[in-house]
């Protein structure tokens, strides 16, 4: 109930009808000109915020874009065009990008563990608190609201040295339990405000027919959760795929490496070719931007919480 | 303030009372059978909670429990600076990024259909991850061939400065950078905060002839107030812990003139290879940080505002 109202209220597009009725209003002298004012003023914001939002991202893509040489060339837009950069990130035709897909695919892979383990932890504990009434959970409750509250980058010292002690060093499954302890917290909350619009008689009368809490788990509590399971489940998938500090402690070797760790090691070098580095930038910015987009309607319960954490 | 109003507070969502007690299944509690699957459902996350948060925060105040390190600390002159860096990043950084949210809130509550378009355009800077947006801007800034200063000269005629070369223009850019990425979430947070409010609220205000800013400061600020005290807070606590903008528009430097304590920590315990004094670093922001939390928690546990 909780999400879904949000994201009307957020996707709302049209008007109330409450505000279409005529209000009354003493009509000002000069009030057109008043109106052309603010319409020319809200213009002009318009269009600095259009410039502030995409400057970094125009540049993004000019660089990747550019030929090698161009870059250094203070150019403000790219002279000979190019896919050139796109073509060596794909065939992996450069040392820095020789297994450029395969750690795509290890960022594949994290985020989706740390989904599948955010949902099925996450569920489960709001389905105990919420629904089964565990006495003391609130406890629970308390330990989310606790870890949701602790900055991420402050406990990643103890957490490389926790690893290496759990001997889970350079590990995937290191990042994708930080990851899964660090967005677990907001699924609990939001599985909780969503569970709260499910009638309590489905699950009594669930109960009346000898259903255990297992049955009522998958039968009834899981689907009718669907749309809160989707804005727990991308928000879990981009935490990982987003973040960065965590993988570049924990991934050192090729073999598990991921995408922006892989990308950072380009700043090891001065003679790096950036346009090669800001081609890898956009492939590995292009998935979490299609997926904002595609589940606006859905994130939207997630934009009110969380989201930023890292 | 009443309880209407702070439920109307609550983003859009109405208020939805939780059951009363007496309305469980069984009232004195779980049966048996079902209180063992109660508690098996609550044992991944308490395992989860102990092996990755209890025990880190745990190992954690131990590494950094010495007083010795905190001496070494205050001795260091970068860790000086990385202090002030850090009140100048989280003071200016949180509170202009809210109040400028807080203000474009209110613009992009405009019905126009261009107002609705540039919000797309608006939050794309939230849906890029962070990493390549900051790398983005570290050579935008760059002061020989950067895309600021190129497009300076060819628009104005300005010679632009070496941004991350001096102290005070690399705090700038820091705190531009963590503005850039940061404010869309928050504007759409406020902007579902704006659609809470009931429109009969505005009538009836402009019944009795408040307009412009009278109707702010009575209608909407008083509305608005808990939502955004509740987002500072949240706010500050995550610019506190934030590493990527510092770590790479300016990288700390120049000379690790604008370090802040999350990257001086990293830098510790990493690059120097002192984990200790990299907690203890860290573990100063904790005067800042506990108060903070205390008061986030209280707020957020009796749902003044549902964030």
């Amino acid at each position: 109930m909780s999400a879904t109202v949000i994201m009307r209220a957020t996707a709302a597009s049209d008007p109330s009808p409450a505000r279409e009725a005529p209000i009354p209003r003493t009509r000002r002298p000069r009030y057109w000109v008043r109106n052309v004012v603010v319409e020319t003023l809200c213009l002009a914001l318009g269009f600095v915020l259009i410039i502030w939002s995409l400057m970094p991202i125009y540049n993004m893509i000019m660089i990747a874009l550019s030929e090698h040489g161009d870059v250094f060339s203070g150019d403000i837009w790219p002279h000979h065009p190019s896919f050139q950069s796109f073509v060596i990130v794909w065939t992996e035709g450069f040392w820095y990008l020789a297994r450029f897909w395969e750690q795509f695919g290890n960022s594949f892979f994290v985020g989706l563990m740390t989904m599948f383990m955010t949902l099925l932890i996450g569920s489960l504990t709001s389905f105990t608190i919420g629904r089964l009434r565990l006495r003391h959970g609130w406890l629970l409750t308390n330990a989310a609201l606790l870890t949701y509250v602790i900055p991420a980058s402050f406990l990643a010292i103890p957490f490389y040295r926790i690893m290496q002690i759990y001997g889970m060093g350079d590990n995937r499954w290191s990042v994708i339990a930080a990851m899964v302890t660090f967005a677990t917290p907001y699924a609990i909350f939001i599985f909780q405000q969503y569970g709260k619009s499910i009638p309590m008689e489905l699950d009594e009368s669930a109960r009346m027919d000898g259903a255990t809490p297992l049955q009522i788990y998958v039968r009834i509590y899981l689907p009718l959760m669907a749309p809160a399971l989707v804005a727990v489940g991308t928000y879990a998938l981009l935490l990982a795929w987003n973040e960065y500090l965590y993988q570049f402690l924990l991934l050192s070797s090729p073999d598990v490496m991921t995408v922006p760790v892989a990308l950072a090691q380009f700043l090891n070098s001065d003679e790096s070719p950036w346009n090669y580095m800001m081609a890898t930038a956009i492939v590995y910015a292009l998935p979490p931007i299609i997926m904002y987009y595609t589940f606006r309607r859905y994130m939207a319960a997630g934009l009110t919480m969380g989201g930023v954490k890292g | 303030m009443s309880t209407t109003t702070q439920e109307s507070l609550a983003v859009g969502r109405p208020f939805v009372p939780s059951l009363p007690r007496t309305h469980r299944a069984w009232h004195g509690g779980l049966l048996g059978s079902e209180f063992a699957w109660a508690i098996a459902f609550a044992v991944p996350y308490a395992l989860l909670f102990c092996a990755f948060v209890i025990y880190p925060v745990a190992y954690g105040l131990w590494l950094g429990s010495s007083p010795a390190l905190y001496t070494e600390l205050f001795s260091d002159p970068r860790f000086l600076t990385a202090v002030v860096n850090t009140c100048l990043y989280v003071g200016i950084g949180v509170n202009l990024k809210m109040v400028l949210a807080f203000l474009l809130s209110g613009f992009f509550m405009r019905k126009r259909w261009w107002v609705k378009s540039l919000l797309v355009i608006y939050i794309l800077p939230w849906a890029v991850p962070a990493l390549p947006a900051f790398m983005s801007i570290h050579w935008m800034l760059n002061g020989q061939w950067g895309f600021l200063n190129s497009a300076l000269w060819m628009l104005f005629g300005i010679d632009g400065p070496t941004w991350l070369n001096s102290h005070w223009l690399g705090m700038g850019a820091n705190i531009a950078s963590y503005i850039w990425k940061n404010m869309p979430f928050w504007t759409v947070i406020f902007i579902a905060g704006r659609m809470a409010i009931p429109q009969e609220l505005y009538e009836a205000a402009d019944m009795d002839g408040a307009t412009g800013l009278r109707r702010f400061r009575h209608v909407t600020f008083p509305l608005m107030a808990q939502l955004y005290l509740v987002s500072t807070l949240l706010s500050t606590i995550w610019s506190l812990g934030d590493f990527n903008a510092v770590f790479f528009v300016s990288g700390g430097g120049p000379a690790m003139s604008t370090e802040v304590l999350a990257t001086l920590g990293i830098r510790y315990a990493f690059t120097i290879g002192d984990p200790r004094l990299g907690v203890a670093c860290v573990m100063c922001a904790l005067p800042l940080l506990i108060p903070i939390v205390v008061l986030l928690m209280h707020k957020m546990r009796k749902q003044e505002v549902q964030l």
